[in-house]
């Protein structure tokens, strides 16, 4: 297959997968609630959508296998198959194997004999299903019109007009399937193919729909259940609907305002049973005097409402209906696809401002002019606010990655046989994109480790007086200038005992230690640690929690885990709210520049003279903890004579960093360090201060862990 | 699609095999037309036709239009069932005015309709 990998395409990789995701989340809704009509639509609508799209680009695969899977998702549609969870299963791996097809085609990979043998075994699957479904077709035949003795008057059924635009097929849409679903809200008493729009041999377009219908259908549905059958092709079609009953004065502004004959039309609906021929005659003779008149053509909807044919209500609803559809449209219009890579480079751009505006502000301060200084101060407010505006460009909200584990709860549920369901919370939390990519991983290794480990068997669960279903959570919330994200489960928890041993014999601790729960916890993210007995395809094999660890410190996060027994566990991720530009803390230690992250320092204290010694300090009563950045950080030089105390907070830990110089509130325009430095604890980054010079970004949590270790070995020495 | 011609004295016969949709319709219009000006009196036999969507229905339709306005005739047979539902559902029967076969348990219900 030859492609020109043109933008339209990229849109269409992209919406696929949208799509995907959507008809991922349906069906899931579906294993719930099977009855939920709305869902099996959004699944058919987003199978239609990726059949007509691949059309367009010629991606006969997709097209072929999609157009399977449609089929029978039309059966269901049309209530001829029962959506049993065997079905859902089967659509779920349709939907997979078509991700896959996509995947392949966007790679512009060629299709191995593994997706062949796939896609064909669920092909098979699929037209499996439809033999089952082979049943009489739900239309019942057309009645006798206008029956002389019998019980029905013609004055019961609904009337629609129906005039496909031509662009329907080319659309991937057949009017025949829009009749066939009609048929499941009742029985179509009468139908109608006008061909008379069908232009002549020549001129006819074998790929454009031509034909109309007049349809009688006796149904107890509403308007609005009618309409919503053409909800598909509203933009492509009309569609007139007469309500049981209704006047013959309706039928003739139908028969105007359809592009037939008129005495033809009259004719259908006397077929149809809508109208009786007398009827027909003496109102077709009144309209012709009328017309003479050329009375102004009133709204449809006036029109109805003054014939008493519908209530005002009705018409409201269906207006505001309407409404409610456009205004959709507009706000997707109000979407536009951007490059990452160009809001990369904004980033970047603004990064570069803010440090240009801190020189020019020093530069600024250096001349002591008044005037200009206030226009610098006005020019950073107003970077400020550019900053702000850009790095939120980059915020997108955590719950669509969280809907994602729906699917690998399900799946993986289904596997080890545990029920367990996945709760949600704080969906519309907002961080930063690249950190919402690169957390899928670690969390899925969470979730999966909660599902295997965490969570037990379901006579165990009886035994302990739990509920047999188990749960898994994920939530996530903002707190002190990070994002927390926790998985929880309410499974067995940590066992403290198994862990210890598997830690002694692993030689990572020694038999004399004691260890706080918190220590011991954090020994399972030890490489190739595991305490599962048993170990299966999902976890257990040691590998996968200190990459868990290691990927969430790559983002300059930190996991923490509480556990309880017999209650469960939650593992604890906090990540910074951005990667790039932070509103930071400057201090001077020594000769050189340190900055912590505002969000961390709660206040600062002088540090008084001759209390040197101490490595704590009293506040209001409180002991609080210093480190001494100079002997810490290993630097040369006498200290001042006045020091000062930096009081940060961080995971619920206070200390107090001890440095020679405030400088106060300072744009931090985070530059990762290079390769070189990756092994340098308690340093995240470097930042570019207006002088030109670099001061480091301080890691205060890495800093904090590292003074408790000192802490404990001078403790023990 | 495939389609096959069998020549009965006045009459053509095409066999059409396969799907008469959306993505046959270009290739099948102009090959029925032309088969359609070869001859006076054409039969389409639809017994092969496995599918069949909204463009195909047009596509018979026009075809018959056409073979009346030009006097000739047109006949279809061997309906498969994928054909007599589309024409059930249309109320096409009647349209095109051939014998249908029908299976037994459409047949009943068939006769009823006006």
């Amino acid at each position: 297959m030859s492609l020109d990998l043109g933008d339209a395409l990229h849109t269409f990789f992209a919406e696929s997968r949208g799509l995907l995701q959507d008809m991922e989340e349906a069906l899931l809704r579906l294993e719930t609630a099977p009855d939920d009509a709305e869902a099996v639509n959004a699944v058919f609508r987003a199978a239609h959508t990726i059949k007509g799209a691949a059309g367009l680009f010629g991606l006969d695969a997709v097209v072929a296998f999609t157009h399977k899977a449609e089929n029978v998702l039309e059966q269901v549609r049309n209530n001829a198959l029962p959506l049993t969870e065997e079905l859902i299963g089967l659509f779920l791996a349709c939907r997979d194997h078509i991700e896959r097809l996509v995947d392949l085609t966007s790679a512009q990979g060629e299709m191995d004999d593994d997706v062949r043998t796939q896609g064909e075994a669920l092909g098979s699957r699929l037209s499996l299903c439809m033999g089952d479904a082979d049943v009489p077709l739900p239309v019942e035949a057309a009645s006798p019109v206008v029956s002389a003795g019998g019980g029905r008057t013609a004055g019961e059924a609904w009337h629609l007009s129906l005039r496909f635009g031509q662009d329907v097929l080319k659309n991937g849409m057949d009017p025949l399937s829009f009749i066939r679903y009609l048929a499941t809200l009742g029985e179509i008493r009468h139908l109608a193919t006008l061909a008379d729009a069908l232009p002549a041999a020549a001129g006819m377009d074998p790929e454009c729909c031509y034909l109309g219908f007049e349809i009688s259908l006796k149904s107890e549905a509403d308007k609005a259940r009618i309409e919503s059958v053409f909800e598909f092709v509203r933009d492509d079609c009309q569609l007139r609907i007469l309500a049981p009953g209704s006047r013959v004065a309706d039928f003739l502004e139908l028969i105007a305002a359809l592009p037939e004959d008129r005495t033809r039309l009259g004719e259908l609906l006397v077929a149809s049973g809508a109208l009786t021929q007398r009827e027909l005659d003496e109102s077709l003779a009144i309209q012709e005097c009328e017309s003479a008149r050329q009375e102004p053509v009133q709204p449809l909807g006036e029109i109805l409402v003054e014939h008493q044919m519908v209530q005002p209500e009705l018409v409201g609803a269906a207006l505001s209906k309407q409404k409610d559809a456009r205004q959709r449209q507009s706000q997707e219009a109000r979407f536009v696809r951007v490059h990452a890579d160009k809001l990369d480079s904004l980033i970047n751009l603004v990064g570069e401002l803010v440090i240009a505006g801190a020189g020019v502000g020093l530069m600024a301060a250096r001349h002591q002019d008044g005037a200009m200084a206030e226009s610098v101060s006005g020019m950073a407010r107003l970077v400020e606010d550019i900053r702000d505006g850009a790095m939120r460009l980059r915020m997108v909200e955590i719950g669509d990655t969280f809907n994602r584990f729906r699917r690998v709860v399900r799946d993986v549920s289904k596997e080890i046989g545990k029920d367990i369901e996945l709760l949600i919370g704080g969906a519309d939390t907002e961080l930063d994109k690249t950190v919402v990519d690169k957390i899928g991983d670690p969390l899925t290794h969470l979730v999966r480790n909660a599902m295997d480990h965490g969570i037990e068997s379901a006579q165990v669960r009886l035994a302990r007086g739990k509920p047999a279903q188990g749960s898994v959570r994920l939530d996530a919330y903002h707190d002190a200038g990070g994002i927390v994200i926790e998985v929880t489960d309410d499974g067995g928890g940590l066992n403290r005992d198994r862990i210890l041993a598997k830690a002694r014999e692993r030689g990572l601790i020694q038999d004399g230690d004691s260890l706080a729960d918190r220590e011991v916890w954090n020994l399972i993210f030890e490489p190739g640690f595991s305490t599962a007995e048993q170990v299966s395809n999902l976890s257990g094999r040691g590998v996968g929690m200190d990459v868990v660890r290691r990927n969430i410190e790559a983002l300059r996060g930190s996991v923490e885990i509480e556990s309880q027994p017999g209650v469960g566990s939650t593992f604890r991720i906090r990540l910074p709210l951005t990667l790039a530009i932070i509103d930071g803390f400057l201090m001077g230690v020594a000769d050189g520049h340190y900055v912590v992250p505002l969000d961390t320092v709660l206040e600062c204290v002088e540090l008084e003279a001759g209390r040197d010694e101490r490595d704590f300090l009293n506040l209001r009563g409180e002991v609080l903890p210093l480190l001494r950045l100079r002997q810490h950080l290993a630097l040369q030089g006498r200290p001042l004579r006045r020091q000062n105390v930096v009081v940060v907070r961080c995971a619920g830990r206070k200390a107090g960093l001890v440095v020679d110089e405030l400088k106060g509130e300072f744009q931090a325009v985070i530059k990762p360090l290079g390769q070189v430095f990756s092994r340098v604890r308690g340093i995240s980054g470097s930042t570019i201060l207006g002088s030109g010079q670099v001061a480091l970004v301080l890691d205060v949590p890495a800093l904090l862990d590292e003074a408790a270790t000192d802490q404990a070995a001078a403790l023990q020495a | 699609m495939e389609i096959r011609s069998e020549r009965h004295e006045a009459c053509l016969r095409l066999y059409l095999a396969g799907e008469m949709t959306i993505y046959s319709a270009a290739e099948l219009k102009p090959a029925l037309l032309d088969a359609m000006g070869q001859s006076e009196e054409i039969e389409i036999d639809l017994a092969g036709v496995g599918e069949m969507d909204t463009s195909g229905v047009q596509l018979l339709m026009l075809l018959k239009r056409e073979a009346a306005a030009a006097g000739k005739t047109l006949r279809l047979a061997g309906h498969s069932p994928a054909v007599l539902e589309v024409f059930e559902l249309l109320g096409l029967g009647n349209w095109f005015g051939d014998p249908q076969l029908l299976p037994a348990g459409l047949g009943a219900a068939w006769e009823a309709t006006p």
